[in-house]
């Protein structure tokens, strides 16, 4: 079964450019909190849906292989790309979720959102941790009441 | 200055500080092997624990002294040193067995075994309990210190 849990072991990533981007996206975010601009939350969402069709053309990805990445040595080691695509739709969702919610008018909705987004995102700056990861199987758990077992 | 932004300003610094005393809390717990409650106290008792079946339909062969088992996801980072460390230890050390698990095509089980997290790595004895869990990566070291006791055991009841 070793191996079987890899869908894409051949795309892998630089973990830190995530993590640079990650870091981008908080300063972003408490910008959003602060001016509580719905268009700034709608312009980062786009971000995120560019990083999450693919992290190493998303526009902070660029930035980190353009500027960043000559100045560093080469990784110890390589991670994968599914759970930093799958983070960064999770993004998306609540950075949509903020954008409507300043630009309707409901400022409380929008800063929870960003909220919500600025902690899974300062996480992975700081702690390198992947919020959005660590909650999928918890997040499928409850979404699936009846299991259905596939074969061993 | 204008109230909504010292609101918003306020909003983002709370964050920052909630989310800051997580990440240490969560830095300081992950990749622990804590001992599982009742395994130690019934680890004499001779016969099949009740999670035996269990374990033993992902594939774990009754009677080895050691097993590791992980649960790991497609979109779980740190799973992949999560399993070096376990494959390593298996490598190294005899009577010890490495099984991977999806935990998404195997809900059931992942619900029956409280896994909420992966990777979580069980080390599951010869009679198919759960005697220690760890949610994160494993320390290689403590791992090793972990299946130490299990091996002896299965030394000194070969007749």
């Amino acid at each position: 079964m070793t191996g079987a849990v890899d869908r894409q072991p051949g795309r892998l990533l630089d973990p830190r450019g995530p993590r640079f981007a990650a870091a981008l996206t908080s300063v972003v975010l408490v910008a959003v909190l602060v001016t509580g601009s719905g268009w700034l939350a709608l312009a980062h969402a786009a971000v995120f849906a560019l990083t999450a069709a693919d992290p190493r053309r998303g526009p902070y990805g660029l930035v980190f292989r353009a500027l960043v990445q000559p100045r560093l040595g080469p990784p110890s080691e390589l991670e994968p790309a599914a759970p930093v695509r799958f983070a960064q739709l999770v993004g998306l969702a609540f950075a949509l979720v903020a954008a409507a919610g300043y630009l309707a008018g409901a400022p409380v909705v929008g800063a929870v959102a960003a909220g919500a987004a600025l902690a899974a995102a300062f996480l992975n700056a700081a702690f390198g941790l992947c919020l959005g990861c660590e909650a999928y199987l918890a997040i499928r758990r409850l979404l699936r009441p009846t299991p259905s077992e596939s074969g061993p | 200055m204008d109230p909504a932004v010292l609101t918003g300003a306020s909003v983002a610094a709370s964050v920052l500080a909630g989310t800051s005393a997580v990440g240490v809390w969560l830095r300081r717990s992950t990749g622990r092997l804590r001992p599982v409650r009742g395994a130690v106290d019934s680890g004499r008792t001779p016969g099949a624990a009740p999670t035996a079946g269990l374990l033993a339909g992902l594939g774990v062969a009754p009677g080895t002294p050691a097993t590791l088992v992980q649960f790991s996801s497609a979109f779980c980072t740190p799973c992949r040193a999560a399993r070096r460390v376990c494959a390593e230890v298996a490598a190294t050390l005899e009577g010890v067995e490495f099984v991977e698990v999806d935990a998404e095509s195997r809900l059931g089980v992942v619900r029956a075994l409280h896994v909420w997290r992966t990777p979580t790595v069980l080390i599951v004895d010869a009679a198919g309990r759960v005697v220690r869990r760890a949610t994160g990566v494993p320390d290689r070291a403590q791992v090793i210190a972990a299946v130490a006791p299990l091996l002896s055991d299965a030394e000194a009841t070969v007749p």
